[in-house]
């Protein structure tokens, strides 16, 4: 699904490499994750997979299906399958969720060569999808995220991820300021996303997010490289000893 | 204070090349009281305080630069969908044949020529006098002058609930029209009408509504401008409003050399509402000044100014508010703002907020901001597949939203909503 080779990434206005060559491959249907310390330039392998301005590639490739993402506009990644799940969801003074949610949806639909979804369908289909995140009628119609709590915008932004269907998810520290029941059903949502088709790509700092959403491979990160790549119990090892054996041991 | 000669010759010059036409003695004493008002205080100058923002050259020259009559091709007209009673306008003058029968339950109609040539009349008490009072402490000269020289209008006198409102719409067929037209507005004791206004009227307008709300009554007042690129515009929006009573004010500006919309509103009658606020859509050669004085003489009124500005490629926004809070005033609950987005580093907005209170038990706020489209809005709405014209539009739609907001007919808001959709569109940045 996602092939990740080589990639060097540094900050568009200061000559500073944060990436240094990470490899990744996440296949089709699984869930992979990536740990790592502060800094370690988790969250900027985030953003510019999404597209984000102010990163310079000088080096590598991503590829969602084959297809050079790199290349792509942010919004032609998203009608690619990208998801970015944010760590810190935008706040949109004026403009309603739910209009934001249908023109998104119709917007990939538009940009696929689909048929756009009608009114109706699309209440039904966001209906169904709010109330699995428990999301009432009010958090629809306010404007996107205003005056949304820190477990409102991250089960906000699993709610977009659900009627976007993406095919490759990536989630930044999507547990970051949320609470154990808030956290749950946040993973609840993500894994009833989970299939065949659908990949993920699970950032974090802790070992407890991924005792919900139970990932097939972890990856440890340190210094814009993939140091070490290992089965769940290198979340738990990361949980009990810190990064530093882990750094130490790859050094 | 004795004026400076050359503003003395430049007021004479202007005053030279107009006529005041014939009426009934009352009206020939209030035309020549505003022309006293306007020989004392002068055409205004740039150095004048509330002129330093906008030339105010245009509107002092003794005659308009010539304006290209705009072709909306196949735009739908203006406030179309709605049901209404037209009476149109062109160049100035009213078009019977154009215009809808004007008998209405719970409204009297006639045309300013008609109620200024009547010995006894309701607009006598009227026609005038508020933009008399209104030049302390800022003189509005353009509007004596509108006062002393309008040579048509409309005088509306609403009696009951007016099922229908009443759309002036103005058109501009002639390139070198200069067109003065003076409005009433008497919204009588819990009578509640609609004014439109829609159309740029001529190659140069003076306007001036003077409403005058009685207590209970409600005024609902939504206006666009018109399209055309080099029509210049001073008007002048003036109203009291009485106990209880509403007054509800919506302005879209599109295009446009040159605007001046002035406002002065006074809530003479306790627990009065004013809601007044304006968007104005500039791109190149645009100049946008909203002038608005509120002043709250009486207890616990509501007053809310809120006015956006989307400005690009040389376009140039001014804002001048004021909330006035007399003494006595107490429980006013005061609010204004004024922001603009700017699409790009050409683009100029001039801000000047103002709050002068003499009560101890008042709520006023106000600010002002002048931004760029949130950047990080912009990725967020593209990583979810929104083009990026598409996204910037939405930011911009949402930026304007709270303007909009102030409009109560959801059919009036989807009018305007559409002429700011079809602006985007239009002016998609290359």
């Amino acid at each position: 699904m996602l092939e990740i080779k080589n990639l060097h990434v540094k900050l568009e206005e200061e000559d500073k490499e944060i990436l240094k060559g990470v490899d990744l491959s996440v296949p089709a249907g699984s869930v992979h994750a990536i740990m790592g310390p502060n800094g370690s330039g988790k969250s900027t392998l985030s953003y510019v997979l999404s597209g984000r301005d102010g990163y310079d590639v000088t080096d590598g490739a991503a590829t969602l299906e084959g297809e050079d993402v790199l290349e792509l506009e942010p919004e032609e990644r998203a009608a690619a399958g990208l998801f970015l799940a944010f760590q810190y969801p935008v706040e949109i003074p004026g403009v309603g969720n739910m209009t934001f949610l249908r023109t998104a949806v119709n917007a990939q639909r538009k940009a696929r060569g689909e048929e756009e979804l009608s009114a109706a369908d699309f209440l039904k289909l966001i209906r169904e999808k709010a109330k699995d995140l428990k999301i009432d009628a009010d958090m629809l119609k306010r404007p996107v995220n205003v005056g949304f709590s820190g477990g409102e915008k991250k089960r906000n932004e699993i709610l977009q991820m659900a009627v976007l269907e993406p095919k490759m998810c990536i989630l930044d520290e999507t547990d970051s300021g949320l609470d154990v029941d808030a956290m749950k059903l946040v993973a609840d949502g993500v894994n009833a996303l989970r299939d065949a088709g659908r990949s993920f790509l699970v950032i974090t700092h802790y070992q407890r997010l991924l005792d919900h959403i139970r990932p097939d491979v972890v990856h440890i990160m340190a210094d814009g490289k993939i140091v070490k790549t290992g089965g769940p119990e290198l979340a738990l090892e990361v949980e009990h000893n810190g990064y530093a054996d882990i750094l130490a041991e790859v050094a | 204070m004795a004026l400076p000669q050359s503003k003395t010759d430049a007021t004479e010059a202007r005053i030279a090349a107009l006529q005041m036409p014939e009426g009934a003695a009352w009206a020939s004493e209030a035309r020549q009281s505003a022309l006293s008002r306007l020989r004392a205080m002068g055409l205004p100058g740039p150095r004048d305080e509330y002129w330093r923002f906008t030339n105010p050259a245009d509107f002092n020259a003794s005659a308009p630069g010539a304006a290209a009559p705009f072709d909306h091709g196949d735009e739908k007209p203006v406030f179309g969908d709605v049901d209404r009673i037209k009476l149109v306008f062109r160049d100035g003058v009213y078009d019977t044949d154009a215009s809808d029968d004007l008998t209405h339950e719970g409204l009297e109609i006639a045309r300013l020529a008609d109620a200024v040539s009547a010995d006894i009349h309701w607009a006598k008490d009227l026609y005038g006098t508020i933009e008399a009072r209104s030049h302390e402490p800022v003189p509005r000269p353009f509007a004596a002058l509108n006062t002393a020289f309008a040579t048509d209008g409309i005088v509306i006198r609403a009696t009951a609930k007016v099922s229908k409102p009443v759309s002036l719409i103005y058109l501009h067929e002639d390139p070198t029209s200069d067109v003065i037209m003076h409005f009433l507005v008497k919204v009588e004791e819990g009578a509640d009408v609609t004014v439109l206004e829609s159309g740029p009227a001529a190659a140069r307008f003076n306007k001036c509504m003077e409403v005058d709300v009685a207590d209970n009554g409600a005024f609902h007042h939504v206006r666009v401008q018109g399209r055309d690129h080099e029509r210049r515009a001073v008007t002048h929006l003036f109203a009291r409003l009485g106990e209880e009573s509403t007054f509800k004010s919506f302005t879209l500006t599109a295009n446009g050399v040159m605007t001046r919309n002035e406002a002065f509103i006074e809530l003479t009658g306790d627990n009065a509402v004013s809601h007044i606020a304006g968007a104005a859509l500039g791109d190149g050669r645009f100049h946008h000044d909203d002038t608005v004085f509120v002043t709250h003489d009486a207890v616990n009124c509501e007053s809310r100014q809120v006015f956006k500005k989307v400005l690009r490629n040389g376009a140039v926004g001014a804002f001048q508010g004021k909330i006035l809070v007399k003494e006595g005033a107490q429980k006013t609950d005061g609010y204004q703002i004024s922001q603009s987005l700017l699409l790009d580093e050409d683009a100029q907005f001039l801000a000047k907020p103002e709050l002068e209170i003499y009560a101890d038990d008042v709520a006023c706020s106000h600010g002002s901001t002048s931004g760029a489209i949130d950047e990080t809005a912009l990725f967020y709405l593209r990583s979810r597949g929104l083009e990026k014209g598409d996204a910037q539009d939405l930011l911009v739609l949402a930026f304007v939203a709270e303007a909009i907001d102030e409009i109560e007919s959801e059919a009036l808001a989807d009018d305007i909503l559409s002429r700011l959709e079809g602006w985007l569109t239009r002016h998609r940045a290359a």
